[in-house]
């Protein structure tokens, strides 16, 4: 099978001022499959998340070396304009994030300020994005209350509508279940499971359960450098690194 | 559609930048007009006479503004000397010990309080605090007071840099975060104790912060300290005599501006000496700020 | 023992702090008690229904109700005026600059400046610009010169709250591909309606009530202004020259304006809050 490349990094370097955060990191995430980024805490997991989709520009004093291709543009180009490449990935963090409007404002947000007015059209792409969130049934009676009264796990189901109603390539997922009940969890992953047809995806998780229920290619970083990373089923049961056996094994971690 | 939002951001950022940079303009345009201004007195006059002679007599063309400038900073000091001890220990009390109902109720009080117009603080002033004065005057100092005095600017000043200082000490109290002093607690601290060496502590820089607020505030106010600090010009003894103040000075005497000569030159100098005092304090707070930052 | 001493410190402690939050407490209701008492007695209708007839100051018949539309007007116009000029300011160097910028540092340090100048100062320095420009004392030059004093007091109770706002909503509105604009003046402006109204609220108060900027720009008359180029009685300088005569008569009036005026700030103040309720109903409190 034909394995296609969506995110290809080369050499990507992140420094917070004198602190190195990544290391030198050479990758690709391929296509329409999940992969997981794994490693102990302040190994740079979310720092290489953040790159991704430049949110990593907002942090003070950061300096970024290499280069980061999506879709054949090196997004680290000077001058480019952030916001088309972040309308291409949609962003789930780890703290559910409503915006301060109603559950349909949130999820009209993207869509509207995209240029789109038509409030039909606007209210059949509510409605479809709540459903593949599977959180339709839930809020399909009180679309214009604020959103910020649903529960945890209904609010990261809300981001996640409003990250696919901008219509993105990629997925990114920052310890997406991490602040979740155990069955606002299932989910949320189940969703992943369905989602991956047609969305890249790549997720940041401290779980190894999670990596191996959702994983297809796993990345495993320690202090900033790029340990190893392969097919799930290699790199879990079969790892080459003694670190990552190491942690996998759960010595460390 | 892309390029047109694009577009729009980029011109709006340029406006925006453009209105920020409007407001340091205005500083330098008010403190280059006023200095100005103020030619007129300061060609004539060596500048060490202005401000090192507390004799004030426009008719005969003597201008000294140490009366003035001691009255201000004295009013201003006394208020400070009052209101920051209170002020610290309500936000304290409001911050650690009291309920969220009373720190809700108390909050409002003290926005009220701080928008009571000045005038109103005066009036107030007349009606309760200098006949308060007059009384303390008689027991306290032989002379007889009439209660306009330092005391009362004072006094009637601290009532209203309270809700700042308050206000600005509750939030920088309220900001610190529940673990820093569930840690102190863990340790077997008492309450007070977790407060006392972690929390106000790690609150200092508000804390000077919010008195430099008030003091600021203090040293503008024109009204309230012109109806009850008596308005004579000397360097006063005691503070149960009357003192009177630059900002006083200027709205009292805005009438007979024009009809002496230099009289105009001399008020905007008086406004000069205010605006400089706030921009040098202000300077200095900012370096202070930064040097207990740094150390913390 | 050590221990009963600091229990017996913290109870200390925690006495003197109450007392003093109770006199603070104390001190609000003691103002507003003297000036109602003084004022009520004092107040009648015509005081709020007709304007200054001759002689008012000396005895005469009349009422303050030009000073009540002339505060009203300055306050109003200048709050507006102040609100877009330092609304964009703020959001400017919130959102769009980030955390350790320079020219955000320099413009809260000019706003910190701007917020110390005493209002006699800015008072001074419109009266000094009017005579550069030849204007006379007016409603217009009351107005821009109350702008300049509300204005670094709405810019910090604005920045006040946009920067209690969570950086997690300008980042998830950013991830959705918004530009900065967007981000601040879609979904930041929502997050802290209730405190941009309370901010505004407030900023009014403070132009309602203030009387040594209006001294020197504003004038003082005995009629409502018919255009905008005429001078204009202002609520606190009718109370303070009220207050100036020797006519108990007189004075006894300037109680009753003062109670007026205590009562519209005491409104504003109450509706400040109100509205803050009501606009909190789409905010993000906690993360």
């Amino acid at each position: 099978m034909q394995q296609q490349t969506h995110i290809e990094i080369k050499n990507l370097s992140v420094f917070y001022g004198d602190v190195t955060a990544l290391q030198n990191i050479t990758l690709t995430i391929p296509d329409k499959k999940i992969t997981v980024i794994i490693g102990p805490s302040g190994c740079g997991k979310t720092t290489l998340l953040k790159s991704f989709n430049r949110l990593i520009d907002l942090e003070v004093g950061v300096k970024i070396n290499g280069k980061i291709f999506v879709d054949k543009e090196n997004i680290f180009t000077p001058g480019l304009e952030p916001t088309h490449i972040r309308k291409k990935m949609g962003l789930l963090a780890q703290k559910p994030c409503p915006l301060p409007m109603s559950i349909f404002e949130n999820v009209a947000f993207g869509p509207r300020i995209h240029g789109l007015k038509n409030r039909k059209r606007l209210h059949g792409i509510v409605r479809y994005h709540l459903k593949q969130a599977g959180l339709w049934k839930e809020v399909k009676n009180r679309l214009h209350e604020p959103a910020s009264k649903l529960s945890i796990g209904q609010q990261q189901r809300l981001c996640l509508a409003r990250g696919l109603a901008v219509k993105p390539e990629i997925i990114l997922g920052d310890e997406p279940t991490s602040a979740l009940d155990p069955a606002s969890s299932k989910r949320i992953e189940e969703i992943f499971l369905m989602l991956k047809s047609r969305y890249t995806i790549v997720l940041v998780t401290h779980i190894l359960r999670q990596a191996k229920r959702l994983a297809d290619y796993i990345v495993f970083l320690y202090n900033g450098k790029l340990i190893e990373y392969g097919p799930a089923d290699s790199v879990l049961n079969n790892p080459q690194q003694t670190l990552t056996q190491e942690y996998i094994y759960g010595v460390v971690s | 559609m892309r390029g047109l939002r694009l577009f729009k951001n980029r011109i709006g950022t340029l406006l925006m930048k453009s209105l920020a940079f409007t407001v340091l303009l205005l500083l330098f345009v008010m403190g280059t007009g006023l200095f100005l201004r103020s030619q007129d007195l300061l060609a004539g006059k060596p500048i060490s006479d202005l401000l090192f002679s507390s004799s004030w007599h426009p008719s005969t063309g003597e201008f000294g503004y140490l009366a003035f400038i001691f009255g201000t900073l004295a009013v201003t000091l006394c208020a400070l000397l009052i209101a920051v001890p209170f002020s610290i220990c309500t936000a304290v009390y409001l911050s650690e010990y009291a309920k969220k109902r009373t720190r809700d109720f108390f909050k409002s009080v003290i926005d009220i309080l701080a928008s009571i117009p000045s005038v109103i603080f005066g009036l107030w002033g007349v009606l309760i605090i200098v006949p308060l004065v007059k009384e303390l005057g008689s027991i306290f100092s032989g002379a007889s007071s009439t209660g306009y005095s330092m005391l009362s600017a004072a006094i009637v000043l601290s009532v209203m840099i309270l809700p700042f200082i308050v206000h600005i000490v509750l939030e920088v109290l309220q900001a610190i975060s529940l673990s820093l002093r569930e840690a102190a607690l863990a340790m077997g601290a008492t309450y007070w104790q977790a407060i006392k060496y972690v929390v106000l502590r790690k609150a200092l820089p508000g804390i000077i912060a919010a008195c430099g607020l008030g003091l600021a505030r203090a040293f503008g106010e024109t009204m309230a300290v012109m109806m009850v600090a008596g308005n004579i010009a000397q360097i006063s003894s005691s503070p149960f005599e009357p003192t009177y103040t630059l900002p006083a000075l200027i709205a009292n005497n805005y009438g007979e501006m024009f009809s002496i000569p230099l009289y105009d030159s001399a008020l905007m100098f008086a406004a000069f000496i205010l605006f400089s005092i706030i921009l040098v304090f202000n300077i200095i707070s900012w370096v202070i700020l930064n040097r207990v930052k740094r150390r913390l | 023992m050590h221990k009963d001493k600091r229990f017996l410190e913290e109870k200390i402690i925690k006495g003197i702090m109450r007392f003093c939050a109770l006199l603070l407490a104390g001190l609000l209701i003691l103002i507003i008690v003297t000036i109602t008492v003084k004022g009520l007695s004092a107040l009648n209708i015509s005081m709020l229904i007709k304007t200054a007839k001759g002689g008012f100051y000396l005895g005469g018949e009349g009422g303050i109700l030009h000073a009540i539309i002339g505060s009203f007007c300055i306050a109003g116009g200048a709050t507006c005026l102040a609100f877009f000029i330092s609304t964009p300011i703020v959001l400017y160097i919130n959102v769009y600059r980030k955390k350790n910028s320079k020219l955000a540092e320099l413009i809260r340090f000019s706003f910190n400046v701007l917020w110390g100048i005493p209002s006699i100062v800015y008072g001074a320095f419109g009266f000094t610009c009017m005579l550069f420009l030849g204007l006379k004392a007016s409603l217009l030059a009351g107005i821009l010169v109350i702008t300049l004093v509300e204005l670094p007091i709405l810019a910090r109770g604005i920045d006040e709250v946009v920067q209690q706002v969570p950086i997690e909503i300008t980042q998830a509105a950013l991830c959705l591909g918004a530009t900065t604009g967007e981000t601040a003046w879609k979904v930041v402006i929502r997050q802290i309606l209730p405190g941009i109204m309370t901010a505004i609220l407030l900023a009014f108060g403070r132009g309602i009530g203030d009387a040594a900027a209006v001294l020197f720009t504003a004038g003082f008359s005995d009629y409502i202004p018919e255009s905008l180029m005429q001078p204009v009685a202002t609520l606190p300088l009718a109370i303070f020259f009220q207050l100036g005569t020797p006519f108990p008569a007189v004075q006894n009036r300037a109680y009753a304006s003062a109670f007026i005026l205590t009562l519209l700030v005491l409104s504003i103040s109450i509706t400040a809050r109100f509205f803050s309720r009501k606009l909190s109903r789409h905010r993000i409190d906690r993360l």
